[in-house]
């Protein structure tokens, strides 16, 4: 793949914790038209540090671009770009389904075995479904269930941790010391 | 542990004092070393105004007469002393008309501060009487923003403000606080802000980077510089001067870097970019190195991408990581602020004289004399021409005012002719181009350095669009000497409906008032003039006028600027008529 090929990325953005921010890091993708397929922000493993994970499709010339408008922005401490490949990712996906099908369409419960669905609540209406994985699999196990009929289906954004170390803390720990 | 325990008593013997919030914030712009600031009252600001006028002896309000001519002056006094300009406005429309002047300080990189009134914490939301969320709608152009909602939070907020207004890469912050944390009494006390953890404001610059720079511009037969703001922001002058004439190298500057090397310098080849001088921007896709210092490859500077100097190796001194690679591709990036860089550069560089190479330059400037400067500044022709009134106003000022510009033609011709031989002299918007901003940033200029000549140079259009602030010169006292440059015209716009709409003029002929009598309202001395014998006698009266003094020159209406570089051609298509 060349540096010129859109190809998917995630962004790691660690933060300050800051309300405005959000709005901030938003606006340098909006600003240049590229759609954020996903967004995830969280608590970081460092106290006080607040980190979000941004998934986007784009070139990696563009990559390295918005990387450096986001560090650029006092509150954030560091971003970081990885590729699909360099990363561990889950999803997760929650399916709202009527419980009646559970009991009448043998084929289900087949589905879920088969797919390492868990089943989250059951009650007289729905059960819940929860499924994490990569997008394909969720998405192909909502191709096999949406024949049945699902009342309600959401997906999360994408969570990861880098094979290599991101090394927050040490910079962290710099910055205190200098 | 200890550390922890030594600290805290030394926080505790700290002298503080139970004041409220608003007084507070205007003790924290006099900590800040604040004397002026610009601003205009309202509701939600009413309180700081209070304290404001309890402290009129230690810091010096200004009102403007809109807020964007608050933000302007606050820029032109940022521009021409390098300190933070401050601008205070109320909530609601106040804040609003704060947000041009903040794009154009954000895109810019002028240090400067605005502070907002908020209505009520407990209203925030609720859509009340002249709110806005002026901290979402400004997010996109400053370079912090935060809102205080709590009195005891306003000086570790306004601390970092400025701080992080002045470091680095200056730019806009803007600070809104609420009308209940104004009110409220808290235990102040102030400390300068000189951290911020998440914030690196000067990279470090890496010596492997630099050796690698002197190694190119020693090998380089046409090595060309091509310096920006940063030169000036960074008070590097000396440095890139020295630089300059050790290595031999033709410097070139983009419109703000102007004056950081003086116009009269035999290595100053003048501008770059689209109204730029011809040498340089046909030159720049001829040298084999590409110097970059302090500037960011903007497109009026660079025209077509694809076209640019790619011939060359780049080199990019640069303070911002971010703007490595944004447009031109480079082969060595030193990061740092300027001064450190060419500090840690010019012993590496070899004496140079490049003597054929700045003959290049020599005869393209001939050509461009020949063609346009001939015509320009000694024109055969019955109507006066802008560069005629530079021409006297740099004879006047023996080329050591301080120009101050607004949008348009006027403003190339000024950049094009003024004689800058005094750093800091070229005050003009650049990135964002904003009409109105020449006046109030004029104002501003002439009351951080009252010690220096302050001309303010208009076109009828652009003039018009912060012309109330002369109230705020003659109520000021500031001898600011303003030429309007009448053209009738929108004419920068003109021009190119001319040029490239068939002469279809929709919009940008103007029916204008009678200038001179509009200064005389304002008691401001004035006075127009429409023909080539009386212009040098009108500079030098106004030039020798203690007071402020405007002069409307009406000049032909339909001169265009060259050279050019149509948009998105490329620097060497640049066009001469
Ligand atoms: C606020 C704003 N509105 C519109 C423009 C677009 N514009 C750029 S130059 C120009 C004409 C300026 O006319 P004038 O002030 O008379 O100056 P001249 O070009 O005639 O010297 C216009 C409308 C702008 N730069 N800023
Ligand atoms: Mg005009």
């Amino acid at each position: 793949m060349s540096i010129e090929d859109k190809q998917l990325f995630t962004v790691s953005v660690y933060t300050e914790n800051n309300i405005g921010l959000l709005n901030r890091i938003s606006a340098i993708f909006q600003r240049r038209h590229i759609n954020i397929e996903s967004l995830n922000t969280s608590p970081s493993e460092i106290e006080g540090v607040s980190k979000f994970t941004i998934v986007v499709n784009i070139t990696e010339v563009n990559m390295k671009k918005i990387i450096g408008q986001i560090e650029k922005q006092v509150e954030v401490i560091k971003a970081y770009y990885h590729k699909l490949d360099e990363i561990i990712y889950q999803i997760a996906g929650l399916f709202k389904i009527k419980s009646e099908l559970l009991f009448e369409e043998r084929q289900i419960q087949n589905i879920i075995k088969e797919s390492n669905a868990r089943i989250v609540t059951v009650n007289k209406e729905f059960f819940v479904l929860e499924k994490s994985g990569k997008k394909e699999e969720i998405v192909t196990l909502y191709n096999q269930l949406s024949p049945f009929g699902i009342m309600q289906y959401t997906r999360s954004g994408l969570i990861a941790v880098t094979k290599e170390e991101m090394k927050i803390s040490s910079l962290l720990e710099a910055i205190k010391n200098n | 542990m200890e550390t922890q325990t030594i600290k805290s008593t030394q926080k505790s013997t700290k002298k503080t004092e139970r004041i409220s919030g608003s007084e507070a914030i205007v003790r924290c712009l006099i900590e800040e070393g604040v004397d002026i600031l610009y601003g205009y009252p309202g509701g939600a600001i009413m309180p700081v105004y209070d304290e404001l006028y309890k402290y009129q002896d230690k810091i010096h309000h200004v009102l403007t007469r809109h807020e964007q001519g608050a933000t302007h002056a606050a820029q032109g006094y940022a521009r021409i002393s390098g300190k933070v300009g401050v601008a205070m406005a109320t909530s609601g429309p106040g804040a609003t008309n704060l947000i041009t002047g903040i794009a154009d300080a954000q895109i810019d990189s002028t240090p400067m501060v605005c502070i907002t009134g908020q209505v009520s914490s407990h209203l925030l939301g609720s859509d009340a009487f002249q709110e806005t969320d002026i901290v979402g709608i400004s997010t996109p152009v400053t370079k912090w923003n935060c809102q205080v909602t709590k009195a005891e939070d306003i000086p570790s907020v306004i601390a970092k403000a400025f701080y992080i207004a002045k470091s680095g890469r200056p730019g806009p912050v803007l600070v809104d606080i609420t009308k209940d944390a104004q009110f409220n009494e808290f235990d102040f006390s102030y400390e300068k802000c000189t951290q911020v953890r998440s914030y690196n404001p000067i990279p470090l610059t890496d010596i492997i980077d630099v050796e690698a720079a002197a190694k190119l511009i020693n090998t380089a037969k046409k090595p060309l510089i091509v310096w920006g703001q940063g030169v000036i922001l960074g008070k590097a002058e000396e440095q890139l001067k020295a630089v300059v004439e050790k290595a031999g190298i033709p410097a070139a500057w983009t419109i703000l870097g102007a004056s950081a090397i003086p116009t009269s310098h035999p290595l100053n080849v003048g501008m770059v970019g689209m109204h730029g001088n011809y040498a340089p921007n046909i030159l720049t896709n001829e040298c084999d190195v590409l110097i970059a210092i302090g500037m960011r490859f903007d497109d009026r500077v660079t025209g077509s991408l694809d076209t640019y100097a790619k011939q060359a190796k780049v080199i990019h001194f640069e303070i911002d990581p971010a703007e490595i690679d944004k447009n031109v591709k480079t082969d060595v990036a030193v990061l740092g602020d300027a001064k450190t860089s060419l500090e840690l550069l010019l012993p590496l560089l070899d004496k140079n004289s490049h003597k054929e190479w700045h003959q290049q330059f020599k005869d393209l400037y001939q050509i461009e004399f020949d063609k346009v400067i001939k015509n320009d500044l000694y024109p055969t022709k019955e109507g006066l021409t802008m560069a005629e009134v530079l021409k006297e106003i740099n004879i006047q000022s023996e080329g050591k005012a301080a120009i101050v510009s607004d949008v348009g033609q006027h403003q190339m011709i000024a950049c094009r002719y003024a004689d800058f031989n005094v750093s800091k002299s070229n005050i003009t918007s650049g990135g964002l181009g904003t009409m109105g901003f020449g006046l109030p940033a004029a104002i501003g200029a002439k009351m951080a350095a009252p010690e220096r000549e302050v001309v303010s140079i208009s076109g009828d259009g652009g003039y018009q669009m912060t012309i109330q602030e002369l109230g705020t010169i003659f109520q000021q006292k500031a001898a600011v000497k303003i030429v309007v440059l009448n053209n009738d015209f929108l004419g920068m716009v003109r021009q190119w409906q001319q040029l490239f709409f068939d002469k279809r003029y929709a919009s940008t002929e103007m029916i204008n008032p009678d200038f001179v009598k509009i200064a005389e309202g304002y008691y401001i001395k004035a006075r127009k003039v429409t023909k080539r014998e009386e212009l040098a006698e009108a500079v030098e009266e106004m030039m020798k006028s203690k007071e402020a003094y405007f002069l409307e020159v009406c000049v032909e209406k339909e001169d265009n600027v060259f050279p050019m570089i149509p948009s998105g051609a490329s620097v060497s298509d640049i066009r001469l008529e």
